[in-house]
């Protein structure tokens, strides 16, 4: 088993924010340091179990094999799918420049 | 209080009108929602025509269904073409799905009407409704406390009367905690037994929708409409399902109860809540039931599991609202600055704090010691289910540790309001049913739950075991 | 020590390739290229809040087909992931793909006799396309961006070789003899050009002293075969320079320019490549049973490999014309079925033809073989024309051009243009005598001269006898007539 890291530090919960895409303030990344510390503690009584034979639940039901047939069905009418979006062109999703200026 | 399995009998026989009935009910929405804020849309125009065409169906001597006439409240996690779908989050203001949830489908196949969008904790990740970006609901008990949550505004939209039947979603108990705290029936079904399709996702391997009611016959009634296969979801179980309704008055001579050792006698349990259940099983005795107590040690771990397994999944479900395909966009002069910031304007504090409990737990270096151990904790809690299941029908617990509290007392400690969800969150982890009923009100006044849990489909014994509490409750 | 012999390049490929099913992965959306912008979308594939992915059975098909044509073997299950990363083309913000548990491993495929092993193969989600606005069309300086999500959601295979390639010939002999498997087995159309096989190269140098591996350098954006083997000659040239220049090597993904000829540094998409991977909860695990496999098994078509070797030895073709027919879709289809027609022609013209004019023609057209004018009997009949003298093999070209303009089979095209080949030994005399009487001067030259000389001027009477039959004399039999008269 993987020793418990260490508390959570700022560092981690700026990096944390970076990759989650949220862009957090200085005070909600400080506030955050300290609760999410605060579960994690909690979450370490989960390393007092023997874990030896046990192996991980991922889904609730044994069910394998689930598929669907290959055929067509209707898709969606595109201008109710464009109207739903911040910003169109083109009859396409228009995003500002994917990569930072240089 | 009009129960939904008279309201339909009476509407298909064509004794009341669908229409005199939704306008009743739109009469008690008018005169509470606004200081209870359960209701976040209320469809009035589109809920009449709805009635028109049931009452259409009666005239023409056809039967519209089971749930015929019968308005139902929906969760506002649950899509419906064309109707807003907040999921109490600013980052989905204006947006209209463009399909129909397959329960929505299911309800309104059995005649039941849309009556309106319930309020909710933002994308159901909370145990009071406070975390709704649109205000908090209230208990209608007592307006100065929580509803409970997070289906917060489905439970206090039944026990309101502004409906007599809603669907929620439940997570880690965010059906069964309202009900127990608004003082009416709600169920948590099997995993699989009703379609998530249409239901937008917090954590995909615990979410299951299910139904609140003021009795358990009304429950069941809607439980068996809404249970099925559906192609659209890879979870939904293929099997021929056993309804609830038919066995629900069969009594429970010979049933083994267990009541939950930890659970009932744990730390942080009301004595008032405790003695409910200890009643409740007397009652179940007195009806015939075998009586034990049931120790599962494993379901300690299970706040900690939960708290590791539902953030993850919800990491990587919330990601996609970023402001490209629809919902809010905060502009930014390149991409990653433009999804930053419409998801720090677009979400509330308790969904940003579990974006990053989840991010972090499967992070590089750290999936083994949380995420991964959590998975395995969710297996041992599942062996001890099975273990005492070897013996027992079903098992009862509270299904709060307290009655509602005030708005407010605990939004400053998360770890506070997440204990609200302890007696829950082991049969999610579990993927088994569970549903909680009123029984009695504490020294405060405000209503007290019980729950009985039952093993994957296990739901016809599980009613059985309810419809008798139901009868002893004082 | 030279630069060649100094450095072992190690090379693995990431070969991408695109599922050729009716509709997508996880959806009933169609599974087309070139349609309208966003009209091939549904909830599931736009990633609309509450969507649920199911997964396409024919997908699970195809991979199993792969397991059988290059030995894979497949593990008793299989499970989804999610690959989670922002980018606005995918529209979960996640990718669902195979992590821990593919569908198969360790897979060999023989090239030129050497057989490469290959790692793994996993079925996941293509993205949707982007188009980069403004700063040419280049995501680095481009203003903005749209996007199209008709391409998420399309199956895709990723097959990961073992690094067991050593240079640019062999990964395009890899990947080469890959494409006619994918093909062969018809699970995906594999066009490099549209994008529906993309080819991605690991490189490092290893000194040849020495057992560990250099710093991996990825390639990208290789539009063709030819593309692939340049650009790995040019990134090993780069990084065997570098290093001898004491340099080191920057491990990270460049960029293959076609026009530039050269590989060039692609900034990082995002800071960090943590993706966060775990199980996919909305999916469940894929355990193929053998009532699966051997369905597949019994109805897996013949295999490149084998079919080149049998072509072969049946029509006594080379090797490198039985290749050309196997590689191009649908070819070796139309010769097998105008071989099966033929009467008096013979299987190497119907090849000749094949590898020739029929495949300029759907080159060109860009029509594949079966769409051609001309069927395959049709092709046996022009065959069969050359086999009993009637056409020569030039005028049959002519025939077979008319034939796919004119949608007329070839006997009608003969006739109607009275092509048939003149093979009346009197009425070819004639001519012969006609054009010997006409050139006194070049029989004198041709008594006279050297070796060369006559075979100069031998060759011009037979070319002014071919005229004066305006193309249609029986070469054997003028050739015979002129040298009765010459000697």
């Amino acid at each position: 088993m993987t020793p418990d890291p260490v508390a959570i530090t700022r560092a981690e919960v700026a990096h944390v924010a970076k990759l989650a895409r949220l862009g957090l303030t200085a005070d909600e990344i400080d506030r955050l340091t300290g609760e999410l510390a605060g579960i994690l503690i909690h979450a370490r009584d989960m390393g007092e179990l023997d874990f030896t034979g046990v192996e991980p639940t991922t889904h609730p039901l044994p069910l394998v094999n689930v598929v669907r047939p290959d055929e067509v069905e209707p898709t969606l009418d595109r201008d109710e799918v464009l109207t739903a979006a911040p910003e169109v062109e083109d009859n396409r999703f228009r995003v500002p420049r994917i990569l930072e200026a240089p | 209080m009009d129960r939904a399995y008279e309201i339909a009998a009476s509407v298909r026989s064509g004794e009341r009108s669908a229409r005199e009935v939704i306008d009743g009910y739109l009469d008690n929405v008018a005169a509470r929602n606004d200081e209870l804020n359960a209701l976040l849309l209320v469809g009035a125009d589109a809920a009449r025509a709805s009635a028109d065409a049931i009452d259409a169906v009666v005239a023409q001597g056809k039967d519209p269904g089971p749930l015929a006439g019968v308005p139902v409240v929906l969760k506002d996690n649950l899509c419906q073409r064309g109707v807003p779908t907040t999921c109490g989050s600013r980052i989905l203001e204006g947006w209209k799905p463009p399909y129909t949830a397959t329960v929505v489908e299911a309800v309104i196949a059995a005649g039941g009407i849309a009556l309106g969008k319930a309020n909710l904790d933002e994308f159901a990740m909370g145990s009071s409704t406070e975390n709704s970006a649109f205000g908090p609901t209230r208990n209608p008990h007592d307006p100065s406390r929580v509803p409970g949550g997070s289906s917060g505004g489905s439970a206090a939209a039944v026990a309101a009367e502004f409906a007599p039947l809603a669907l929620g979603s439940d997570t880690g108990g965010s059906i069964r905690q309202p009900a127990a705290l608004c003082g009416v029936v709600g169920v948590k079904p099997t995993y699989g037994r009703v379609s998530r399709y249409g239901l937008v996702a917090f954590a995909s391997s615990l979410d299951q929708i299910g139904p609140f009611a003021t009795s358990v016959s009304d429950a069941a009634l809607l439980l068996d409409a809404i249970s099925g296969h559906d192609r659209r979801d890879s979870t939904s179980i293929a099997d021929q399902l056993i309804p609830v309704a038919p066995s629900l008055n069969e009594g429970v001579a010979g049933l083994r109860v267990g009541v939950i050792e930890e659970l009932t006698n744990g730390e942080g349990v009301a004595p008032e809540v405790s003695a409910a259940v200890s009643a409740a099983a007397a009652a179940l005795e007195a009806a015939g039931a075998i009586i034990e107590m049931v120790s599962l040690p494993s379901t300690q771990f299970g706040l900690s599991a939960y708290y590791m397994i539902a953030p993850a999944e919800a990491s990587s479900n919330l990601a996609r609202y970023d402001g490209v395909r629809y919902g809010l966009r905060v502009d930014g002069d390149d991409l990653s600055t433009m999804n930053e910031r419409t998801r720090d304007a677009g979400f509330g504090a308790e969904v940003k704090r579990r974006i990053m409990l989840g991010t972090y737990a499967l992070s590089a270096g750290y999936y083994d010691a949380y995420y991964g151990r959590a998975q395995r904790v969710r297996t041992l809690i599942t062996r001890d289910f099975d273990r005492v299941y070897e013996n027992c029908d079903v098992l009862l617990s509270p299904t709060s540790p307290t009655t509602a509290f005030k708005l407010g007392d605990r939004t400053a400690d998360p770890m506070a309001m997440y204990q609200s969800d302890v007696c829950t969150i082991p049969t999610n982890l579990a993927g088994h049913p569970a549903m909680s009923l009123p029984w009695g009100k504490g020294a405060d006044g405000m209503p007290v739950g019980v729950q009985v849990l039952a093993p994957a489909l296990g739901e016809p014994t599980m009613f059985r075991a309810a419809r008798v509490i139901e009868d002893a409750a004082p | 020590m030279n630069t060649e012999t100094k450095w072992v390049p190690v090379i693995g490929l990431e070969v991408h390739c695109e599922l050729s099913t009716a509709t997508k992965l996880f959806c009933a959306c169609p599974n087309t290229f070139g349609s309208e912008p966003n009209t091939n979308v549904c909830p599931v594939c736009l990633g609309l809040p509450g969507s649920l992915p199911v997964l396409n059975a024919r997908a699970v098909e195809f991979a199993l087909r792969l397991a059988e044509a290059l030995n894979f073997d497949v593990p008793a299950r299989s499970v989804f992931a999610r690959k989670n990363y922002f980018y606005p083309d995918m529209p979960k913000d996640y990718q669902i793909t195979q992590f821990e548990l593919p569908i198969l491993q360790d897979g060999t495929i023989d090239v030129d006799g050497v057989s490469i092993e290959i790692e793994r193969a996993h079925l996941e989600e293509d993205t949707g396309k982007s188009t980069h606005i403004g700063g040419a069309g280049r995501i680095h300086d481009a203003e903005y961006s749209l996007i199209d999500y008709n391409r998420a959601g399309v199956p895709l295979l990723e097959i990961v070789s073992r690094p067991d390639i050593r240079s640019a010939e062999q990964a395009r002999g890899y990947a080469s003899e890959l494409r006619a498997v994918l093909l062969a087995i018809g699970i995906s159309d594999v066009k490099m050009e549209e994008g529906s096989m993309r080819v991605d190269a690991n490189i490092s140098l290893r000194a040849s002293e020495s057992d560990e591996f250099g710093v991996k350098v990825e390639i990208k954006n290789m539009n063709s075969l030819r593309s692939l083997g340049r650009a790995i000659t040019h990134e090993i040239e780069r990084q065997a320079a570098a290093l001898d220049a004491g340099e080191t090597i920057v491990q990270e993904t460049r960029h293959w320019d076609e026009s530039e000829n050269r590989t060039s540094g692609m900034r990082s998409k995002e800071g960090s490549s943590d993706y966060r991977y775990f199980p996919e909860p909305d999916l469940v695990p894929v355990a193929p049973t053998a009532e699966q496999r051997n369905a597949v098994r019994n109805s897996l078509p013949e295999l490149p490999a084998h079919r080149r070797d049998r072509l072969v030895e049946e029509w006594g073709v080379s090797l490198s014309d039985a290749r050309i027919l196997v590689d191009a879709p649908g070819l070796a289809d139309y010769a097998e079925a105008a071989v099966a027609a033929l009467n008096q022609g013979s299987a190497r013209d119907v090849v000749n033809m094949c590898t020739g004019d029929l495949l300029a023609y759907t080159n060109e057209t860009g029509r594949i073989p079966d769409e051609v004018p001309l069927t395959p009997t049709g092709l046996a009949e022009l065959a069969d024309l050359v086999g009993d003298g009637t056409l020569s093999r030039s005028l049959a070209q002519e025939v077979f051009a008319d034939c796919v303009e004119s949608r007329k089979n070839p006997r009608a095209v003969v006739e109607e243009r009275g092509l048939a080949q003149v093979s009346d030994t009197g009425e070819l005399a004639t001519i012969i005598d006609a054009v010997l009487a006409a050139h006194s001067d070049a029989i004198a030259q041709y008594h006279a001269g050297d070796d060369k000389e006559r075979k100069k001027k031998r060759g011009f009477l037979m070319g002014e006898a071919m005229k004066a039959s305006k193309g249609k004399g029986n070469p054997q039999l003028l050739n015979q007539l002129l040298d009765e008269r010459l000697t």
